[in-house]
């Protein structure tokens, strides 16, 4: 380990060591994370859609929904060094969504109204691992926060948790999305602090 | 859309470096400048950020991200920091840290809100940057690699904040304004409590008007960057949107919550 700063003590954390990842701090407040403008997304102009190798398969809002909202409690990390726990988010697991979909490809592109893209393997966006998320502590999401809906990937970087999210394209190959391009890494897992390249 | 193909690839692999603070001094009222020399810093674009971290001597460690005032291939880096009440890291940063102590950044960090001179281009692209407090910290460095690059890009600043004595970098943007015959560039404060004596303009609150007035018109299209609070940012994207920018093109940092 490195050498230690003179004079620096350190707040004394009051949590569960085990639920803060390495190189994370608690915050209780939310920060807003983007990398440009806010877009202003209404619900009647909001739809979801998949694309594989057998062509585009589209929800519209109400559709998502009604494939069934749940209600799960997760822990987010940011690669900023924030950790916040026990958020409370409503969303439909994309389970219910590739349940309708078939393909053999293996890496999702996802993309949001704005132009942000972000990379997930599939296989870590079903088993409940992934929702599109529409509440955060019990309210909609805001348009800060992504609303009117957003990915939701606890168990990697926030960043993979795409705001405005609006369809999933399939790739054969894993291919760096917005910030993955930037210096960022290509899967993410707090755990493993796998934040840059 | 822009976001598709604006992420400037990093020219220098991030990674942990030792550092040794070599220079601390008020910034403001409420922040601290720090110098840190570091020899093995591969440098950095203007604009990019680090990771800094403390650790205790028991081991407990804390890492916060920071944007850098400085850029360049050099091994001293600049950093300006706010004290954030109730902070674990800034107070310490500002109020408790002494020359000659050790701690470790990890960088350079960022391809996006970075802007590099270029004085090849042959139409050179207007650069907007507008700054709310201590945003001000990552575009100090583009104004200063603009006027020593003698890049010809006209750079316009406008800068929000409370009153005269929380400006940050004073000395800073006086250079480059002194440079501005070679390296275009023009600065304008607002501030919002408490203005200068003598001020022309007296002290108000940033409005879609004033801002209309003093950045570049939508027809320049110029690169903006906009960096502030998230309620700063937020107001200010959308007043832009409004006044006719295309703002899927601006980029923006924020920090805090919602």
């Amino acid at each position: 380990m490195a050498s230690f700063t003179r004079g620096f003590g350190g707040r004394r954390r009051d949590v569960d060591d085990s639920k803060v990842p390495p190189g994370q701090t608690l915050v209780h407040d939310w920060p807003v994370l983007s990398a440009g403008a806010t877009p202003e997304i209404e619900p009647s102009e909001w739809s979801f859609s998949i694309r594989t190798e057998s062509g585009l398969h589209s929800w519209t809002w109400d559709e998502v929904r009604a494939l069934g909202l749940e209600d799960v409690t997760v822990d987010i990390h940011c690669v900023t060094h924030w950790t916040k726990l026990g958020m409370g988010w409503r969303g439909v697991p994309l389970d219910k969504l590739f349940a309708e979909v078939e393909t053999s490809l293996d890496f999702c592109m996802v993309h949001s109204f704005g132009g942000y893209t972000t990379n997930v393997p599939l296989d870590e966006l079903l088993e409940g691992q992934a929702w599109i998320a529409f509440e955060a502590d019990g309210e909609p999401l805001t348009p800060e926060h992504g609303g009117p809906a957003r990915l939701l990937v606890p168990h990697l970087y926030f960043w993979k948790s795409a705001k405005w999210v609006r369809g999933i394209v399939m790739h054969a190959e894993d291919e760096p999305g917005f910030w993955e391009n930037a210096g960022y890494n290509m899967h993410g897992d707090p755990w493993k602090e796998e934040r840059y390249w | 859309m822009s976001l598709h193909t604006a992420p400037v690839r990093p020219l220098r692999h991030p990674a942990w470096h030792d550092a040794t603070v070599v220079a601390v001094a008020p910034e403001t009222p409420n922040a601290g400048r720090l110098v840190l020399d570091v020899p093995t810093w591969p440098g950095n674009d203007p604009g990019q950020h680090l990771d800094l971290r403390l650790t205790a001597e028991d081991g407990y460690q804390a890492t916060r991200s920071y944007s850098i005032a400085s850029a360049g291939d050099g091994t001293r880096i600049t950093l300006a920091v706010d004290r954030v009440e109730d902070g674990e890291v800034s107070p310490f940063l500002v109020d408790a840290v002494e020359v000659g102590d050790s701690l470790e950044v990890h960088g350079p960090l960022g391809g996006w809100f970075v802007w590099r001179p270029d004085v090849s281009a042959a139409r050179p692209r207007p650069v907007q940057l507008i700054a709310g407090g201590s945003g001000v910290v990552p575009l100090l460095p583009m104004v200063t690699a603009h006027a020593e690059a003698a890049d010809p890009s006209p750079f316009r600043m406008l800068y929000a904040v409370r009153t005269p004595e929380d400006v940050f970098f004073r000395a800073e943007l006086d250079a480059a304004l002194a440079l501005a015959d070679r390296a275009p560039f023009t600065l304008e404060v607002v501030y919002s409590r408490q203005s200068p004596p003598g001020a022309e303009t007296p002290a108000g609150r940033l409005t879609r008007d004033r801002l209309a007035a003093s950045v570049l018109p939508p027809e320049a299209g110029a690169l903006v960057y906009v960096c502030g609070s998230t309620p700063f940012v937020e107001q200010v994207l959308r007043w832009l949107g409004e006044l006719g920018h295309d703002v899927t093109e601006v980029r923006a940092e924020r920090f805090g919550g919602a």
